[in-house]
């Protein structure tokens, strides 16, 4: 027996679908890509520094609390990488590089690696550290203020911003067409509707992210934005207004979709969607913020594992 | 290896192997120059020194070998020769065995103890000597509780992908399994004998004398627990299995060994196995009971280098093994070789909540939930909360998941882990 061949014992299944961790991630920068290189072009050197910097910051910071925490080094699986770029597409061009890091501290260490890293998150990692840096640093998201030196081919205002000091008056100037393809303030890589949505559905094609809750997001946004401009047509603009504008696409495939704090059940998939939708209304037409969207999220991911428990009865369960 | 496709929305769908066109004969393995049988048992029976085996005794063909007269586990002896060892043997799950090595002697004598039962009575003759018959029959099908069989199924597909052992059971000999099922049907007096099949094999089955049941080509559609909720239409409670529901299953095989059996007076020694190489090609191979693999191998070329993987049984459920010396067991259906750079990794990566195990799941186990328990050992809370007793066993969950988590390992150990903890209560 000694000179027996090793053999490789392992349990069942013998097969594997070749899926990975990596590949998710990697196919989730892929669908990035078009939005973050519109938002290049349009706002240059300024713009790429933050993505770079995001990114960077997002994986050093990850490799830090690997070391501190003495756990494998996990960059390797691009889950850091995503929160980095991710992160980048909400914050507007020319961030100064503080907030980039210090937001992509919130995200990786407090948002994510505290509770034990990938997969362990109750809450989006991005989406926290937004939040925070939304709430400690005001001005640097008033886009308006923020990209006070652009000057491009379009309305240099912030659409959400308008909406809610001034009414659907102030909005005349955005059409559709000009909102899907970009030609709006905001975040680098929040505004190219036409870029998330392709990637985004790119996104559902590969069975990446779970359609049930992009949908019934997009679905909560239109019927609560639809009976609120019914109601009052000189306050409220209308559904395709809110599905385009700010961080709603962005947060509708990237954000909301995210794995550890978002629900696998059909039923609660639909329920947290269109919860978020509807916060997402809410409070940008009633709430004191400018955008909904972030804490929206935020709060149907606290609400996600109570959602969860709604789930099929399993076939053959007692009692 | 089936692979995820591009388009990752919709689901993968298994497809059991199908056998359309009539197939060559099984290459034959010649008989070994050693056997060895494992008798399940608790080898602890060993030490008492009484046994009514022992080493270097003469044993024929065809006859039967117990530990002792009280034990009524049996193995029947293969070949004809003389025992060379009897040593304990630890399969999967701490199962145990007593192993039982035969040299083989140069003429084949034939014990006719069978012979004289099976003229009498055809329950006796199967109980006490064909429950180690090629295809395995559960013992507790002819247990003495008669009358509790209400259904028997007779499967003709075989429970994993990629083997086609019953499948071709069924179009080769087709005659021994009509006998047997009618030998069944006396024997067991089952109310119900189904006989399930793929839809290509409807015309062949047929014959039989038992309703005939088509069954779906994707997996895990053929495990046991499936047909019984969309076969016979009867979902089996968490925690029971289905012989409490009076439900056996039996492999065409094992009907073919019982119909040949009692044709010829003589009980069949030859086990089929379908042989999947490392490139994918299938062969079906029939070789004595006991014969260790390596006399397969050798026999079809095949080699096997370090860290590759020996799986007996298929791809999803089957088992594997440390040694190329590892006998042919009568429930073998299946050897599958893996190259070493073609087996896939598990890592002791966290869930990560994707989902793809819940869309997988046939029976609507929580298994992202489920995996967070099991992994902190949390057993009983699984079982209670998380239906860990209603999951079949089909191992889908662990092919899908991106993290590549051992789930199905996890599933089986807290299995095994429970059923442990039970017998101690209860002792």
């Amino acid at each position: 027996m000694i000179n027996a061949k090793k053999f490789t014992v392992s349990h069942a299944p013998f097969w594997h679908d070749g899926s990975g961790i990596s590949s998710r991630s990697y196919n989730t920068m892929i669908a990035a890509l078009p939005a973050i290189i519109a938002g290049l072009l349009l706002y240059g050197m300024p713009a790429l520094a933050v993505v770079c910097l995001s990114i960077s910051s997002a994986m050093i910071w990850e490799l830090l609390m690997n070391l501190a925490t003495r756990r494998p080094i996990s960059i390797g699986d691009g889950n850091a990488g995503v929160i980095g770029i991710l992160l980048a597409m909400l914050l507007p061009a020319g961030t100064p590089w503080w907030i980039v890091i210090t937001g992509t501290f919130f995200a990786v260490v407090i948002g994510k690696e505290i509770y034990g890293g990938i997969g362990s998150n109750p809450f989006n990692p991005v989406v926290v550290a937004i939040a925070i840096l939304m709430v400690s640093w005001k001005n640097f998201f008033d886009f308006d203020q923020a990209l006070l030196n652009y000057d491009l081919n379009f309305v240099m205002v912030y659409p959400l911003a308008a909406l809610k000091h001034f009414g659907t008056s102030a909005i005349d100037g955005f059409t559709i067409c000009d909102l899907l393809m970009g030609k709006q303030m905001g975040g680098i890589g929040s505004t190219f509707g036409l870029g998330i949505i392709i990637g985004g559905i790119y996104l559902i094609i590969r069975g990446i992210i779970r359609w049930e809750i992009s949908v019934s997001f997009l679905a909560g946004i239109f019927i609560t934005a639809l009976l609120f401009n019914i109601s009052d047509p000189a306050r409220f603009a209308g559904p395709f207004f809110h599905m385009l504008t700010g961080y709603t696409l962005i947060g509708v495939f990237f954000l909301a979709t995210e794995d550890s704090s978002s629900p696998v059940n059909f039923i609660p998939m639909l329920i947290y969607g269109a919860g978020a939708g509807v916060m997402t209304v809410l409070i940008r037409n009633i709430g004191i913020y400018i955008d909904g969207v972030i804490f929206a999220i935020l709060v149907m991911n606290l609400l996600n594992p109570i959602l969860d428990k709604i789930r099929p009865r399993a076939i053959g369960k007692v009692g | 290896m089936i692979k995820k496709s591009f388009i990752g929305l919709a689901k993968p769908r298994l497809m059991y192997e199908t056998l359309e066109s009539l197939l060559p004969e099984p290459q034959n393995i010649a008989i070994p120059e050693k056997v060895t049988l494992l008798l399940e048992t608790d080898p602890a029976l060993l030490s008492g020194g009484q046994g009514s085996i022992k080493e270097k005794d003469k044993v024929k063909t065809g006859q039967k070998l117990t530990l002792s007269e009280q034990n009524a586990e049996y193995v029947i002896a293969t070949v004809t020769g003389t025992i060379s060892s009897i040593t304990p043997f630890v399969g999967n799950f701490g199962k145990q065995y007593v192993a039982i090595s035969i040299a083989t002697a140069s003429d084949e004598e034939i014990n006719d103890d069978f012979a004289k039962v099976a003229k009498k009575n055809s329950f006796n003759g199967i109980r006490d000597f064909l429950l180690s018959c090629p295809g395995g029959i559960p013992s507790p099908l002819f247990s003495d509780n008669r009358g509790n069989v209400k259904t028997l199924v007779v499967c003709g597909i075989d429970k994993d992908m990629l083997i086609t052992t019953s499948q071709h059971m069924v179009k080769a000999d087709m005659n021994s399994i009509k006998d047997g099922i009618d030998i069944l049907k006396k024997a067991t007096k089952a109310e119900k004998i189904i006989f399930v099949v793929p839809r290509h094999l409807q015309h062949e089955a047929s014959a039989a004398d038992a309703s005939i049941k088509i069954i779906d080509l994707q997996y895990p559609s053929a495990l046991p627990r499936m047909i019984m909720k969309d076969v016979l239409g009867q979902v089996v409670p968490a925690g029971r299995s289905c012989e409490d529901l009076g439900v056996f299953f039996i492999s065409a095989e094992a009907a073919a060994s019982i119909g040949t059996a009692f044709k010829n007076a003589v009980i069949p020694l030859n086990k089929k196995i379908t042989v999947i190489k490392k490139d994918g090609t299938a062969t079906v191979v029939s070789a004595r009971i006991g014969t260790p693999l390596s006399n397969i191998f050798n026999a079809l070329n095949i080699n096997l280098n370090e860290r590759d993987r020996i799986i007996l049984g298929g791809p999803m459920t089957g088992s594997t093994v440390y040694s190329a010396d590892h006998p042919v067991l009568p429930d073998t259906d299946a050897v599958i070789i893996q190259d070493s750079l073609a087996i896939p990794s598990v890592s002791d990566y966290p869930c990560i909540n994707c989902g793809e195990c819940i869309r997988m799941c046939p029976v609507n186990v929580p298994i992202n939930m489920l995996v967070r328990l099991l992994e902190a050992g949390l057993y009983q809370e699984a079982a209670d909360e998380y239906d860990l007793m209603a999951c079949i066993d089909c191992g889908l969950c662990a092919y899908v998941c991106p993290a590549k988590i051992p789930i199905f390992q996890y599933i089986k150990l807290a299995k095994y882990e429970l059923a442990r903890l039970q017998i101690e209560e209860e002792a």
